[in-house]
């Protein structure tokens, strides 16, 4: 199952920053979200993109995670010598993320 | 007075306030229902090319009292700056007039108040050319503009630390071509409430845009944090225009959304408890759904317990959001804790060149003849002597986006585009990099086509945080000159 499957995601720039939200279509499945797309595997994923760290922040209420990644837009989107200075389609990337476990396992990891 | 009046949260019951909000009080009853004045504000533009008539059908058919125009982008202030250096009368939104034709006549004709960042770097020469366009529709309007956002003098060849990058403002020195401070909503505020029907302001925060109207209805506080985190998460909302209505969202197949090529602009309908429904017009394109709420809300947001805005930190992470009915949805828990003793400044600077040149390659083979293209220009800039900082080597349509590694796993597709940009500190040299993608019509590999190329200079954007008390803003009315 991708994350595609069960999240959808939103990128916004800052400067040099780039946010990825990532939401979960249904609420019950925000815990999977919260074991499985962990901000070591997003920071692994953006390896070569992103230079800096990889901060994660939790929306329970709304069922969505938050990742803030440093130094990831080329030197910010004012300067960037990238197609996509704003690092816009990001987002589409981590959605191809795979996840592990079901729908029906909806239990935070220990 | 109380047409259209709904059910809001708990007990509570919203009606329409007065455009100058003087509507009716706050009373209560033995049946506990408290009747709340509220207000409807448009989101007529999300950036400075925005499309036009969306605004429209909201000031015909909104129902609204105040429209809001959030046009100036983070670097949008600096490039004003350089044409104002050039004209002096110049330096606003090159779209002002054309925005202000399409909503005048309807804004006046209805009473809505519009409130707008359309004056970028010269926020007094935008109220004037407001004010002519007025006159010449034959509208009767106070217009009013906001000034002092411009710190320039404060900040330049300061010992400011840059936010983003080593260095302070003395350090980038002549470089600098602007310096503008995120201003909040309290000067747009007070001039709403001297009577300005049009509200013009530079670099103010997105959110603050919205959060006048409310502030100049309902008497906020100014040091009502909840109410003005609530307000934030309002504007925040808001400020992306079609971005909470179903654009940058579909995904087809995941994300359906009927009729982009006529969304419609969303509208807040704010009460003043702070209580807040998202919706847009009836029958226009796209949707309003707790979905689209959700990737609004974080966008752009890092920390979302500290969401830092001139007039308070606000608060996104007790936010909730529930759709009521199609195409309204409910927000509500924003908080907020005391605004800082700074104000984030926005500086323009020079930063060197980017030079870039393109060209297509089609059918088979085309992968292995786009990336003999790229090692032969590569090759020649080194060959030539091409001085550069830094350089990027693409494929569009297989690398591009998200480099070697993400894009490893998927096929060869039928045309591939070059893409060679690099970094130079004169135009002379970034001029050579697209040179010399051009020139691999007559000397690259078989059957390239459609190259383009381009040179230009570069303003870049940091951040210094500014003591509040050195930007002083002010209200000032123009009229037309005869």
């Amino acid at each position: 199952m991708k994350l595609r499957d069960i999240a959808h995601s939103r990128t916004g720039d800052k400067g040099n920053i780039s946010n990825i939200s990532v939401i979960a279509f249904d609420a019950k499945l925000y815990p999977l979200l919260v074991s499985e797309v962990t901000s070591e595997r997003v920071k692994a994923l953006f390896a070569g993109i992103v230079e800096g760290a990889v901060v994660r922040y939790e929306l329970p209420n709304i069922g969505a995670l938050n990742f803030v990644m440093d130094q990831a837009l080329g030197g910010g989107v004012t300067r960037s010598l990238a197609l996509d200075a704003h690092g816009k389609s990001l987002s589409s990337a981590l959605l191809d993320l795979e996840i592990h476990g079901g729908f029906g396992d909806t239990e935070p990891a220990p | 007075m109380a047409v259209s009046a709904h059910r809001a949260a708990g007990c509570a019951r919203l009606v329409p306030s007065q455009p100058h909000g003087v509507g009716c009080r706050k009373t209560g009853s033995e049946h506990a229902t408290i009747i709340l004045r509220s207000i409807r504000i448009g989101s007529g533009a999300g950036y400075s090319g925005d499309r036009i008539e969306p605004a429209v059908e909201l000031a015909e058919h909104g129902d609204i009292q105040y429209l809001v125009f959030e046009c100036l982008g983070e670097r949008t202030v600096a490039l004003a700056q350089q044409a104002r250096m050039k004209d002096p009368d110049g330096g606003f939104d090159p779209l002002l007039e054309e925005r202000m034709r399409a909503v005048l006549p309807i804004c006046a004709a209805k009473g809505i108040k519009l409130v707008t960042n359309m004056g970028a770097a010269n926020p007094l020469s935008a109220a004037r050319k407001t004010a002519e366009i007025a006159k010449s529709l034959g509208l009767s309007l106070k217009v009013a503009a906001i000034v002092g956002d411009d710190v320039l003098d404060a900040c330049k060849d300061s010992e400011l630390p840059l936010l983003e990058i080593d260095g302070t403002m003395k350090q980038l020195g002549n470089r600098v071509l602007s310096a503008n401070a995120y201003l909040g909503a309290a000067p747009m505020a007070e001039a709403l409430s001297a009577g300005a029907d049009i509200v013009i302001t530079g670099r103010a925060s997105d959110p603050a845009l919205f959060l006048a109207p409310m502030i100049h209805a309902f008497g906020w506080a100014m040091d009502d944090w909840n109410l003005l985190g609530q307000g934030t998460v309002a504007g925040h909302l808001l400020e992306c225009a079609g971005q909470i209505t179903g654009g940058y969202f579909a995904d087809p197949g995941f994300k359906d959304v009927e009729g982009l090529a006529r969304l419609g602009f969303p509208i807040g309908v704010v009460g003043e408890d702070g209580s807040l429904e998202i919706t847009k017009v009836a029958g226009s394109g796209g949707a309003v759904t707790a979905a689209t709420c959700k990737e609004q809300l974080l966008y752009e947001v890092h920390d979302p317990v500290r969401y830092i805005q001139p007039d308070v930190v606000a608060d996104f992470s007790q936010v909730k959001i529930e759709q009521v009915a199609p195409d309204r949805v409910r927000v509500s828990g924003g908080r907020g804790t005391e605004r800082t003793a700074t104000l984030k400044v926005s500086v323009g600077y020079v930063d060197g060149f980017i030079g870039e040149g393109q060209i297509s390659y089609a059918g088979p083979g085309a992968v292995a003849r786009g990336r003999l293209a790229l090692d032969i220009v590569r090759e020649r800039l080194q060959l030539t002597n091409v001085a550069t900082s830094e350089t990027r080597f693409d494929l569009v349509g297989i690398d591009s986006l998200h480099g070697a590694a993400l894009s490893a796993r998927a096929d060869d597709p039928y045309e591939v585009r070059v893409r060679v940009s690099g970094r130079t500190e004169t135009l002379r040299e970034a001029v050579r990099i697209g040179n010399e993608v051009e020139t691999l019509y007559t000397n690259g590999p078989a059957a390239g086509g459609g190259a383009t190329k381009s040179a230009r200079e570069v303003v870049a954007v940091v951040s210094v945080l500014l003591p509040r008390g050195q930007a002083t803003p002010s209200v000032r009315f123009v009229e037309a000159s005869s």
